[in-house]
């Protein structure tokens, strides 16, 4: 490398300082023997034993990874068909509209989006008696709702860099248009699919503000119970809860990181492998 | 090869009436919809009654009165200029961290990249309300970070000025820096995007022809990263105008953002057509810079 400059490595580290080391002062201050959070009383693993013993704790994380599991995976599902729908059908009625109510849940403040969806809730009930009560159905629905228009963005992108030829070519086999999907399309966009379904599970698994609003009396999510102790002030529990889920998260996505990448780079090596063959 | 009609309409028009139709009747319903409702309450009466709104009652059917409160009153005013100030401080300053970090990712070696890389995405997984709960823990009076600014204050500046503890929660300055921590990946990614895209021997042409490196940046790297800078200010600026969390937590409590006038219109006041007006305030506000983007952008395109 000619053209290293010492200020744009100096700036690069002054950088990922600032992101770092906030995450590991609470990180080390999970570990304080002290009552004060911010004070240090040297060495002590008591948070994580009275976290570990902590039945609300348990509860909400349940609670939450239900919610995650269901509307991510529903999630994916409408949005990668709304994400194969936007790249491969270039005309039909009321695609400009469909396009739009795509991106408006991304550029829209979390506030509106929640405001309008306990209004929405709140008159169905009283229209069509329907949801009877608010809680674990509306949290679910509304985070669908969200997640799906991330899931949406990733599929889409891959499927417009996706090679058309073979789908044509099963085509031209015999294939019916839905069976190309599923032994063509489906298997070639599957890496962006599992990372869809990745991303609209920790955004779900993340989300307070939404939450907040749809929630009903004894639905406390992870995220709402962490909100309504966290307002409060620093708490070495907080500390602690918070170290579990930054360390869970962040091996996750970097185990998640390393296999995804593995995978590309065999693709990409199979891909020219089966060129080299054809030549 | 099964000819029976109604496979045969499936296998040329139902499959593709399901996927489009499906995602489409599930974002109209519970996306458009409910916004919809949100539009129409903003010119509804408040009502003591459950639902407290009304519309449509009595002459004159549309109530403009929230909406003339969103532009006199000076509580939404100020709030609107607290939220935009907030916002685009916050873009600028990740912009000016940011863009040094992108540019500098752009020239280390294959594999320190894919790591720096993972490194800046990896905060952005993690949970967002415990990445501001940090942010609490470092800024608080008796923190280790806290002392530390301190004592340097207090070493520098005379006597007189010297502080017990330098005042950072609840302040608008810590809504701004914590809101630069938590959107800074934002910008650094479509930066980089940009920046990695750049043809390098552009660089050294200008400097064969005898550019200084300073020059080279300011002629050739900046002019032709726009478009990422762009995009990285929209991906920052729209979601911290509308931010609640982080005002709520670390900000003034007397010097409200927009978001949480919303909530508390909502929750406490219970004047719904009145949240609903600053809502749709809002969105008009954060409509036009998305459309200034996509002007540009189109116009970017056009030009190629």
């Amino acid at each position: 490398m000619t053209r290293r400059s010492t200020f744009l490595i100096t700036m690069l580290c002054f950088g990922f300082a600032f992101l770092y080391i906030p995450i590991l002062s609470m990180i080390v201050y999970s570990f304080n023997g002290s009552r004060l959070a911010t004070v240090w009383g040297g060495f002590s693993t008591k948070w994580y034993v009275s976290l570990f013993q902590n039945q609300q704790v348990w509860d909400a994380l349940i609670l939450s990874l239900q919610i995650a599991l269901i509307s991510a995976s529903i999630a994916t599902i409408l949005g990668t068909m709304a994400g194969i729908t936007l790249a491969r059908f270039t005309k039909f009625r009321g695609r400009t509209l469909f396009s739009g109510l795509v991106i408006a849940p991304l550029v829209m403040p979390e506030v509106i989006t929640g405001i309008s969806m306990l209004v929405f809730f709140i008159l169905m009930a009283d229209w069509v008696g329907w949801p009877g009560s608010r809680g674990f159905t509306t949290i679910t629905l509304a985070h669908i709702t969200f997640c799906m228009v991330f899931v949406t963005t990733i599929v889409q992108a891959r499927m417009l860099q996706a090679d058309r030829a073979i789908e044509e070519a099963a085509m031209d086999l015999g294939s019916r248009p839905w069976q190309v999907m599923f032994d063509v399309t489906l298997p070639v966009i599957f890496p962006a699919i599992l990372s869809g379904w990745l991303l609209a599970f920790t955004i779900s698994l993340d989300d307070v503000v939404i939450s907040s609003f749809v929630t009903g009396p004894g639905n406390t999510t992870l995220p709402l119970l962490v909100w309504s102790k966290v307002k409060l002030g620093v708490t070495p529990d907080i500390n602690a809860l918070a170290t579990l889920m930054v360390v869970t998260v962040g091996l996750g996505v970097l185990a998640a990181g390393i296999i995804l990448t593995r995978a590309e780079s065999r693709r990409l090596r199979e891909e020219r492998l089966a060129f080299r063959a054809n030549d | 090869m099964d000819k029976h009609p109604l496979r045969r309409w499936f296998d040329l028009k139902g499959w593709r009436a399901l996927l489009i139709g499906v995602p489409y009747l599930w974002l109209i319903l519970f996306f458009l919809l409910p916004f919809l409702i949100v539009v129409v309450m903003s010119v509804a009466t408040n009502t003591p009654t459950a639902p407290p709104f009304s519309i449509g009652g009595e002459h004159p059917w549309v109530n403009l009165g929230p909406f003339s409160r969103v532009f006199t009153d000076s509580l939404y005013l100020r709030a609107f200029m607290t939220s935009v100030l907030n916002a685009a401080l916050t873009a600028m300053l990740c912009l000016l961290i940011g863009y040094p970090m992108a540019l500098a990712l752009t020239r280390v070696s294959r594999g320190w990249r894919t790591i720096l890389l993972m490194l800046v995405i990896l905060p952005f997984w993690t949970s967002f309300l415990l990445r501001v709960y940090a942010w609490m823990g470092l800024m608080g009076k008796n923190s280790w970070f806290n002392g530390l600014l301190t004592d340097s204050w207090n070493f520098l500046v005379p006597l007189d000025w010297a502080v017990k503890s330098v005042p950072l929660m609840n302040t608008n300055f810590a809504v701004v820096l914590v809101m630069v921590y938590t959107y800074l990946p934002f910008m650094i990614l479509p930066l980089y995007a940009s920046l990695e895209r750049l043809d390098p021997t552009l660089d050294e042409a200008a400097m064969d022809l005898g550019s200084r490196p300073h020059q080279v940046f300011w002629d050739v790297t900046l002019p032709q990263s726009i478009p990422g800078i762009v995009a990285g200010g929209m991906l920052v600026f729209i979601p911290a105008a509308g931010e609640l969390v982080i005002p709520t937590l670390v900000g003034n409590a007397s010097q409200p953002m927009i978001g949480k006038i919303i909530q508390d219109e909502f929750g406490q006041a219970r004047d719904w057509p009145m949240a609903s007006a600053v809502a749709v305030a809002l969105l008009v506000l954060m409509v036009i810079p998305t459309m200034l983007y996509s002007h540009y952008q189109a116009r970017a395109e056009g030009s190629k």
